[in-house]
């Protein structure tokens, strides 16, 4: 019989059992969020064979901004149904944050089961006028910087320090988008190689259009299940045995643009050096970024990443960090990979930073 | 909780109509400031700091915790936001809460703030959603109903309200803090104010306030040395709950929430309170419209169904000479930075047991209740702090 590893942070072994998502796609008119999410959260009790009356806790993560109106969160819990009422918690942040506080919750030792999910479609406006308004209220957002035009700062920031070239943004692209083709959620898949990509023509040099995420509406869901009570629900648990998360400063003048030192804090605290990663989920919406975060993360080149495609396949906001953890956990539950690193991110050019090991037991 | 924890610092600003002379980050930092000088400490010190605000339409910033990272010291730390509707400032303790209860973190700094005058709420809550039923003339259009529905159900007399009007503004008198300061409050200038949303009178309405709040958390042993070194005593938590429930569905009880009296009743076992009008030394609960005393006695478990607008009417949720004394800070009717509101309610019953609330204080308060509701009336959460430690 299998025994929970021991995790790094906690004191209560939690795994996730669970996880689906919605076929990512430019533009979803047919459902509203509500709508999107009721499929997915009915799988995720599916494969768990739970209903919502297992589950101890829920907690989402979205932002009112993609709506463009207050309180989404508030109908997105119909989904749900928490009837008769549960206890209950909303992030403004990626879903991957509410699994943080699910995960925080499940260590309290009186609950067992969280549900998490997270929705977001890009479609419903204008999301480089929208991101900027998430920039300082005072001395950015006036300007309206576009997010390309951000992580393009970002991006030749890293040639002009020699970490990488634009073929290797070309080779990120078209290795993701290949991987995609094996990913019926993704929204981009094809098989390019770099001599094609680099023809293209830039949209904020140094990014062309390869580099860059697509527009996406989507939605996840995720069942975390604490204790031995994970393996009734799943042969290989996918074990949550380091997680940490850090801010930086956003004031870009203030920042190395080409590092990211609040992922490296994270990666050390959960303990990512600590053992052999057979793959990474790395939430890294632009090409560069991978490369940036990668190394932030401290992983070997034996490391598979993104094999799910990745963010430039599929990039629904406020969802993406989570099917990050989805899909490194699908991995561990599927037995491809027994050690994973799950990466989420937040804010403008990778402000803040989630990583966690994700294991199967030995 | 695996572990003891206690609330060490507390700070909040001087509630107003509009802060212009400050930032949100000048703003939040006053509170930050506060809170880590009660606790006898400074940003380095904090592991981690957890903020809380309503919508961000309220001031048009989306996810505005990235652009207030460095002015509340969470440079290199994690930090996390919540946001669960007008519960929200009571969601964030609760969340800062159980990272040092888990024994994650040993010192948490929680903050929560609004500042409507950069924004109009009343706009920002009456954007009209696909599939969802407006709001229209923001929250009191939506309570109105309800607490007319409650005055029908439970035969109160129509000036219940206005007492807890003019009883919460007396007792914001008492308030530094306090944004409405009406010294001449009475009954019949509560009467004579415009009619909003009827039953509600203009003074039966919270007013839009900028402000922020903060406080420490802390595990046992900082807590203990902290008592040592400050001089001032901790708000030791005893309980913390929190409860949801959808919007609407047919047979719903929106006058008496289910999620409430769940919430009430998780809280209170987990403080051992089984009796909170007689165990409770004082609340602090989110009344932002004047009905809702009444109506949050009864869902709370301070007295029987129907039976509240009796205690408000009696008197007995006044400081002057009542025996559960309801928002002697002058509560939400008195000040409302929204997103802050429900952590001023959590921030203020921590006051009332550490003996540190000055001219609004309960003589030899022990332990007291914070409250906060959000959404249709359909959010809540709840704390009980005590100034012994929890067994």
């Amino acid at each position: 019989m299998s025994t929970a590893p021991q995790p790094k942070q906690g004191t209560r072994p939690v795994a996730i059992v669970s996880f689906a998502q919605a076929p990512t796609q430019r533009r979803i008119e047919q459902a509203n969020e509500v709508e999107l999410l009721m499929p997915v959260i009915g799988e995720v009790y599916a494969q768990a064979n739970m209903t919502k009356d297992d589950v101890d806790f829920v907690c989402s993560g979205s932002t009112d901004y993609l709506i463009g109106g207050p309180f989404s969160f508030v109908t997105a819990l119909d989904a749900v149904g928490v009837w008769p009422p549960k206890r209950e918690s909303h992030v403004e942040m990626d879903a991957a944050w509410a699994l943080y506080e699910s995960w925080v919750q499940l260590q309290e030792g009186d609950l067992d089961v969280a549900l998490i999910y997270g929705f977001g479609k890009s479609s419903l406006g204008d999301l480089q006028r929208i991101l900027a308004l998430q920039l300082d209220p005072y001395t950015m957002a006036p300007l309206w910087p576009d997010q390309v035009s951000l992580a393009a700062l970002q991006a030749q920031a890293m040639i002009d320090k020699g970490l990488a070239t634009e073929e290797d943004f070309a080779g990120v692209a078209s290795r993701s988008r290949r991987d995609a083709m094996n990913n019926p959620n993704a929204q981009v898949a094809n098989d390019l190689d770099v001599a094609t990509l680099l023809k293209e023509e830039y949209i904020a040099s140094p990014l062309r259009r390869h580099c860059v995420p697509p527009l996406s509406d989507g939605a996840a869901a995720m069942i975390l299940v604490a204790g031995d009570r994970a393996f009734d629900v799943v042969d290989r648990p996918a074990w949550i045995t380091g997680i940490d998360h850090r801010i930086e400063a956003h004031a870009f003048g203030v920042r190395d643009l080409a590092t990211s030192p609040s992922t490296t804090k994270a990666a050390h605290i959960a303990g990512v050096g600590e053992g052999d990663v057979d793959v990474a989920e790395i939430h890294a919406p632009f090409a560069h970024q991978e490369i940036l975060l990668a190394s932030a993360l401290g992983l070997s080149s034996t490391t598979a990443l993104n094999p799910s495609g990745g963010p430039l396949a599929a990039n629904p906001l406020m969802a993406g960090g989570l099917i990050r953890f989805g899909e490194a956990a699908n991995r561990i539950m599927d037995g491809t990979a027994s050690r994973a690193v799950a990466h989420a991110t937040s804010g403008p050019i990778l402000q803040q930073n989630l990583v966690a090991v994700l294991e199967a037991a030995s | 909780m695996n572990q003891r924890c206690a609330v060490i610092g507390i700070g909040q600003t001087h509630h107003k109509a509009k802060r212009e002379d400050v930032s949100i980050a000048g703003m939040v930092r006053e509170a930050a400031r506060a809170a880590l000088d009660d606790a006898g400490m400074d940003y380095g010190d904090i592991d981690a700091v957890v903020i809380g605000k309503a919508p961000d339409m309220f001031e048009g910033i989306m996810m505005p915790e990235h652009y207030l990272a460095g002015a509340l010291g969470a440079v290199g730390k994690p930090m996390l936001r919540v946001h669960t509707a007008g519960s929200v400032g009571g969601s964030t303790a609760i969340v800062a809460a159980h990272l040092v209860a888990t024994g994650i973190h040993k010192r948490v700094l929680t903050v929560a703030f609004e500042k409507q005058s950069d924004s109009d709420a009343m706009w920002a809550l009456s954007v009209p959603q696909p599939f969802a039923a407006p709001l229209l003339a923001g929250a009191g259009g939506y309570f109105a109903p309800i607490i007319r529905a409650y005055i029908n159900r439970s035969g109160a007399p129509n000036d219940v309200g206005m007492k807890v009007a003019v009883k919460d503004r007396l007792h914001a008198l008492k308030n530094p803090y306090a944004h409405l300061q009406l010294p001449d409050i009475d009954l019949k200038m509560v009467e004579e104010s415009i009619m909003l949303w009827d039953p509600l009178h203009y003074l039966e309405s919270c007013p839009s306030s900028d402000g922020a709040a903060a406080m420490v958390i802390a595990a046992e042993d900082v807590a203990t040395a902290q008592e040592k070194s400050t001089g001032r005593s901790a708000a030791w938590i005893h309980g913390m709950a929190m409860r949801s429930e959808p919007t609407m569905f047919a047979g719903r009880n929106q006058i008496n929430p289910q999620a409430g009296r769940d919430c009430a009743k998780d809280v209170f076992a987990q403080a051992g309170v089984t009796n909170p009008r007689k165990e409770l030394d004082c609340a602090e609960v989110y009344v932002p419209f004047s009905w809702y005393e009444p109506m949050w006695l009864e869902n709370l478990g301070f007295c029987d169904e129907g039976d509240g607008w009796k205690l408000t009417d009696s008197g007995a949720t006044s400081l002057d000479g009542g025996d559960i004394p309801w928002n002697c800070s002058g509560g939400v009717l008195s000040s409302n930075p929204i997103g802050a509101s429900g952590m001023l309610r959590f921030l203020e019953a921590a006051l009332q047991v550490r003996g540190m609330a000055g001219e609004h204080q309960v003589a030899d308060a022990s332990k007291a209740l914070g409250h906060a509701y959000g959404g249709g009336s359909q959010f809540f959460a709840m704390w009980v702090v005590g100034s012994d430690r929890p067994a």
